[in-house]
């Protein structure tokens, strides 16, 4: 990677409070890459994607975003500058129609944009065109994802951070959502930065990935070379998957 | 539940009440002399009417809960009677006990049907155009209503004292609504912008000789000012915390107003603060040297109410402002980040939204408002002291907002007529018109658990044909 990095993580620690949840992890992101970080439970996964956005702030090491130095800055500062974040678990906005929450999504964009990009989410995923009055609250689990997603794409991020997008889907589902995701990225060039349990769905997705384990980066290489890999396969994909 | 049952449970709840009233209600202690000291008054027969109505109250609830319409119905008419009868019970007050028992009892047991009955009438294609119809022009009509109140027969001295006080409140429900229904930050301390432009107008129009329309957006502006200067450091804490230190923030500035003496004159108040004026001209039967009243002006005879009606017109304008201003404010993006920073402070952090910012601009625009009611009230009174803006007067305007249904602008109206209406209406009730208040009050939380007005108007919405309500 001769080229410099979208997003550049080097030696980060992180801790709670005296525990310490990251231990110097590196990590690098090229543009128009799809890269996964997958791990078991407990492993830092989203403790690294939410110390990229700043919140909780690495006590060591440095985020980067194209070169310029991320670490100190506020979640929102971050967001300004073309990062979008679908956070663990949606949180979606629930008393919020559905085209609120996009509108919501919109904060940071140009407001001539808006139309257009309002038609880009609801023809990559008709459901929300279908229930755009609708409160968010009432929506099933799959359309909050794609809604918590289209929110996300309304800022026109130049990376996109998803963390866990399968959690608690039906297989079907998390089958679409990482379809559109690849398709983010490959028909839109998004950069994506992807944290996974399900290593089965992100690692055939991702041009690289990453397996983090107790806070450090245990393994790293192409998706389909992890994918192949006893040590992953053994850890994260025996006992069947989606 | 079985009627054995049902007569169990009424029994036990009987012999609780019966086991808690013989201490307070049984025995009073009289004094029956110096030289004898204190002695013991039975009261039996009062605390028996109590346990009696208790029991079947109980009893009626129990049977209204088991679907068992008719008698529970039946019991309550029975105990409105008992109540209403010119039988001798030991006091009045167990009159009312009884009456207002009944009362709750042919309420429940009515609700249920009547709340079936309206379902199913909006059901009706009929119904469903009447209830469309009912929203969209209800809050035209009550603006209606509002606007020509000072030309119908109803509107005496007293009539019209009331409705500047309810649109006070109806003003500072709006205003609080912003910070508390809209942007979600509970606030406890809100009578201290009330306070802060109560005060700006009454120093700035005694010491400086301001007039009213020149201070009152002076005393919005000092308002807003302090309201930043608490949100800054405070907008951090969520929740329970923000709460506790807005409660003390709304003490600090009620003690420093009362101890300011050389300022504020202290606990005295300040007196003969100017009314507000039209186009120079005052309100008052005799001119004060150097200017004509407004009765000479319009050449019609002096009459005290012309006052009043004034001043109703410029609280009603003062609240209209405030209610549209907030309606536009849902529309743009900074209101509609209060709303969205209500319901997910995280989720707007990942937005690129500044949660510091966005609590901070619905602060000060909250306190704004405040702080223009606040001169209004300095104006109407002519006279004010810190004993008008006691912690009480937060939780009223709290309860204001939240009984008429967080973020529903019509029904912070309807919530402040009842809240401070009904105080008023019931004077004649006595001692007992807080305790009629307070039923009013349990009687809203029990069947409207979110507020009278729960629904939430989307802000905008796709489709032109189906333009947003007024929410």
């Amino acid at each position: 990677m001769a080229e410099q990095p979208m997003l550049a993580v080097a030696g980060v620690t992180t801790f709670y409070g005296a525990i310490q949840a990251l231990h110097g992890v590196d990590l690098e992101v090229a543009r128009g890459e799809i890269v996964a970080l997958i791990g078991a439970n407990g492993a830092g996964k989203s403790t690294l994607l939410m110390t990229i956005c700043g919140s909780p702030r690495a006590s060591g090491g440095a985020v980067r975003l194209d070169g310029e130095d991320i670490t100190a800055l506020p979640t929102h500062e971050i967001v300004r500058r073309g990062v979008a974040q679908v956070p663990e678990g949606r949180r979606i906005f629930p008393r919020m129609s559905v085209f609120e929450n996009l509108q919501m999504g919109a904060t940071l964009g140009v407001p001539a944009h808006f139309a257009h990009d309002l038609e880009r989410v609801f023809t990559m995923f008709p459901r929300l065109a279908e229930r755009r009055d609708q409160r968010g609250g009432t929506l099933s689990g799959g359309e909050q994802q794609m809604l918590a997603i289209g929110r996300a794409l309304m800022s026109r991020p130049r990376l996109l951070l998803l963390d866990e997008p399968s959690l608690g889907l039906a297989p079907l589902i998390v089958r679409q959502i990482f379809e559109v995701i690849g398709r983010i990225a490959r028909e839109e060039g998004v950069t994506i930065f992807l944290v996974e349990q399900n290593a089965y769905h992100a690692l055939r997705l991702a041009d690289r990935g990453y397996v983090l384990a107790n806070g450090r980066v245990r393994l790293s290489g192409a998706g389909r070379e992890l994918l192949a890999n006893a040590e992953v396969r053994a850890a994260y994909l025996e006992g069947g998957h989606a | 539940m079985r009627l054995p049952a049902m007569l169990k449970d009424a029994g036990l709840t009987a012999f609780v009440a019966a086991a808690l009233g013989i201490f307070i209600v049984g025995f009073r202690t009289v004094d029956v002399g110096s030289s004898k000291g204190l002695s013991f008054d039975y009261h039996f027969a009062d605390l028996a009417v109590a346990v009696v109505t208790i029991f079947l109250g109980r009893l009626g609830l129990s049977l209204a809960a088991a679907g068992l319409r008719w008698p529970a119905i039946a019991l309550g008419a029975v105990m409105v009677a008992a109540g209403a009868s010119p039988l001798t019970l030991p006091s009045g007050f167990l009159h009312w006990f009884v009456a207002l028992g009944g009362v709750l009892l042919l309420i429940r047991a009515v609700w249920p049907w009547a709340n079936d009955a309206v379902t199913l009438a909006t059901r009706t294609p009929s119904g469903v155009a009447l209830k469309d119809a009912g929203t969209k022009w209800f809050g035209w009509l009550l603006l209606a209503g509002a606007v020509l109140l000072p030309f119908t027969p109803v509107a005496d001295q007293k009539t019209m004292d009331l409705a500047v006080l309810i649109l006070t409140y109806v003003m500072l429900g709006w205003g609080l609504n912003i910070v508390v229904g809209l942007a979600g930050l509970l606030d406890l301390g809100y009578v201290a912008f009330y306070a802060v432009g109560a005060y700006a107008y009454a120093l700035l129009s005694t010491q400086h000789g301001l007039g009213f329309w020149t201070v009152l957006p002076l005393a919005g502006m000092m308002a807003a000012l302090f309201g930043v200067l608490l949100g800054f450091p405070v907008l951090r804490l969520r929740g329970d915390y923000l709460a506790i230190v807005t409660l003390g923030f709304g003490e600090i500035i009620r003690l420093v107003i009362l101890n300011w003496v050389d300022l504020t004159n202290g606990p005295a108040g300040i007196g003969s603060i100017p009314g507000p004026t039209l186009f120079g001209a005052v309100f008052a039967e005799t001119p004060p040297a150097g200017k004509q009243t407004v009765s000479q002006m319009l050449g019609i005879s002096f009459d005290g109410i012309h006052r009043l009606i004034f001043l109703y017109y410029i609280i009603l304008v003062l609240a209209l402002i405030t209610n549209l201003f907030t309606q536009r404010m849902r529309r743009l993006p900074v209101g509609r980040a209060w709303e969205a920073l209500r319901e997910d402070e995280t989720a707007c952090r990942a937005l690129g939204i500044n949660p510091t910012n966005t609590k901070l601009t619905a602060f000060a625009i909250g306190a704004m408002f405040a702080g223009f009611a606040g001169s209004f009230f300095a104006a109407k009174q002519r006279f004010i002291s810190p004993e008008s803006f006691v912690f009480i007067e937060s939780a009223i305007i709290l309860a204001i907002v939240v009984l008429g249904g967080m973020g529903s602008q019509i029904g912070v109206v309807l919530a402040a007529v009842l809240l401070i209406g009904l105080p008023e209406w019931f004077r004649d009730l006595g001692n007992y018109r807080m305790l009629a208040f307070g039923l009013a009050m349990v009687l809203i939380m029990v069947f409207r658990p979110r507020g009278l007005v729960a629904h939430r108007e989307p802000s905008l919405r796709l489709h032109p044909n189906r333009p947003a309500g007024g929410g």
